[in-house]
């Protein structure tokens, strides 16, 4: 194991030892803990959540959206929010499992906001944008220092929000209403109803629905983030966390002092440390396979590699 | 200071908001002048105002071409400098003054302007209307590390300012280029910084991806090169960290 899951200080099984947080929570409640955490303390003054059409119409205060066509605005369309208390937190929780654009919010959350500390969760992507935000600032006046928390989720790829639309309504045969989670694990697309059903769904269906950008990712673990969690590695209900920064470290150990978190040794769970690194293993062979296609796509033209 | 180096200001048509975000660096920007830059002419903020020899001139504004006083300080800086750095999206990429077509008082004839980089040839891109302070200060700060530090610095200094070297390669910028060079690509993942990054709150997020209101762009070249998959380099972010603690140790 090793470039693949890239720097980091620590790494355990974690799980939030808030009960009724974790009820809301996609796995260990991490990311919603940690933030509800780092509001209490002062560490951030507000989040840059995903959040659904649900919350924007409780909280139309805390999201940016044409609300002349909120009625168009579909169930599980994820839209970028900025909350303040825990409660909105809670609001928010759960992976949508389709792009949020957090980082849009993220000028604005120091502007009409008003953050001066602001927490920021997303995909490995997003994180790399928030740093090339933070060292070549070209469109960011005054944000970079603003980030006092990003925090990285475990990301194989991602869908489009019509991706969802047809992999729940015309594989899954459920409405989008009608789903209470979703979720990625042991090699199958979980879609949960409201009203107790589950259908799944093999990989082999969801890949050719994935965000082609995606494909030339090669950061499984979010290896950019303060703190970056995922639930590959851990047992169900726990989440794998790797602390990276020096200021993910220092929230860390403040909240672990606090016991917002029980933990495990990331080295006595299964199925542990392997399973995230042969997965990092597979997204980033597979997909500088995709770049090294990219050059001459069999064509002999170069498409663009963003990578210098 | 015997180890400073120079520093020019090459104001062109520009509006003084690249000016102004310099300045905006505070304390920063006295830290800058006492340790490390000797600031030779700067119209705006030096005794000195004409064109000198330098090691960096930055260069605000695009350059009109009606205007043989403008394009001979152009030369002019060309010629002096070790390093030009275009400041700001009208030096960089035309900017706002791409829409210009004349008949302004007192200079009518005052019509067409271009990006400095079509007349001569420009070393590094700071894009954005207006540049930001902080990517002022960073650029500031590589280009000293580039001309005085140590082989270490010097290496750092080079990977981080390779990207807005290659950046000079095109003197057109457009909300476009996120659909040319990126959505075009199979390389947009829908992150959102570009609606961040445009400064007239252009682009919005439809679907994933970013939808321009063509009308609005002012072609400064912010939300491209902000892009996380215009250009990206790993040896320089992954040391994001290290990094930021040094440009913030060295303006101590």
């Amino acid at each position: 194991m090793g470039a693949e899951l890239g720097k980091y200080k620590s790494c355990v099984s974690a799980r939030s030892t808030d009960k009724e947080l974790l009820k809301c929570a996609q796995d260990g409640g991490i990311v919603s803990s940690l933030f509800a955490f780092a509001l209490d303390e002062g560490i951030i003054d507000g989040a840059i959540v995903a959040a659904t059409k649900e919350f924007a119409a409780k909280n139309p205060s805390k999201v940016i959206i044409d609300s002349t066509n909120f009625d168009m605005i579909e169930p599980w369309r994820p839209i970028p929010a900025i909350v303040n208390t825990k409660a909105e937190l809670l609001a928010a929780a759960g992976t949508k499992y389709n792009i949020s654009p957090n980082v849009a919010l993220l000028k604005e959350a120091t502007r009409s906001f008003g953050l001066d500390k602001v927490g920021i969760v997303g995909t490995p992507c997003q994180m790399q944008a928030v740093r090339k935000a933070q060292l070549y600032p070209i469109g960011m006046r005054d944000v970079g220092a603003s980030i006092a928390l990003a925090v990285g989720i475990f990301c194989m790829e991602n869908f489009p929000y019509q991706s969802i639309l047809q992999l729940v309504e015309d594989h899954a045969a459920m409405k989008l209403e009608s789903v209470k989670k979703m979720e990625i694990g042991k090699g199958k697309f979980w879609v949960y109803g409201k009203r107790g059903q589950v259908v799944q769904l093999p990989l082999k269906v969801t890949h050719k629905y994935e965000q082609p950008g995606c494909h030339v990712c090669l950061d499984y673990v979010a290896n950019l983030g303060d703190i970056s969690t995922g639930s590959v590695g851990s047992p169900d209900g726990w989440s794998t966390v790797f602390v990276r920064s020096k200021i993910g470290d220092s929230v860390w150990a403040k909240a672990m002092a606090a016991g917002v978190f029980e933990t495990q040794p990331i080295e006595k769970v299964k199925p542990g440390l392997e399973l995230v690194s042969k997965l990092a293993n597979e997204k980033i062979t597979k997909n500088k396979a995709t770049l090294e296609a990219r050059k001459t796509f069999g064509v002999g033209k170069a498409l663009r590699n963003p990578y210098i | 200071m015997a180890d400073k180096i120079t520093l020019g200001y090459t104001h062109l048509s520009g509006c003084t908001g690249c000016t102004v975000a310099l300045a905006d660096n505070y304390a920063g920007l006295l830290t800058l002048l006492d340790k490390y830059v000797d600031l030779k002419y700067m119209p705006t903020l030096a005794d000195a105002r004409h064109v000198q020899k330098v090691d960096v001139s930055f260069v605000e504004g695009s350059v009109c071409i009606n205007d043989k006083l403008a394009v001979e300080e152009l030369k002019e800086t060309r010629e002096k400098s070790t390093i030009v750095v275009a400041l700001g999206g009208c030096a960089c990429y035309g900017n706002i003054t791409r829409f210009s077509r004349g008949g302004q008082q007192n200079q009518p004839a005052h019509e067409a302007y271009l990006p400095i980089g079509d007349l001569i040839k420009v070393d590094v891109y700071i894009p954005g209307c207006a540049p930001t302070p902080q990517m002022i200060r960073n650029v500031a700060v590589m280009a000293y590390l580039l001309l005085k530090g140590t082989k270490e610095q010097k290496d750092l200094a080079t990977a981080f300012l390779t990207p807005l070297m290659k950046l000079t390669e095109k003197t057109e910028a457009c909300f476009c280029e996120l659909m040319t060079q990126v959505i075009n690509q199979g390389l947009c993942m829908g992150c959102g910084t570009c609606v961040a990054a445009c400064p007239v709150n252009a682009i919005t997020m439809e679907y994933g991806k970013p939808n321009g209101e063509r009308d609005l762009c002012i072609k400064c070249g912010a939300c491209y090169s902000q892009c996380p998959r215009s250009w990206f380099s790993f040896d320089v972010v992954e040391n994001y960290e290290a990094i930021n603690e040094a440009i913030m140790a060295a303006l101590q």
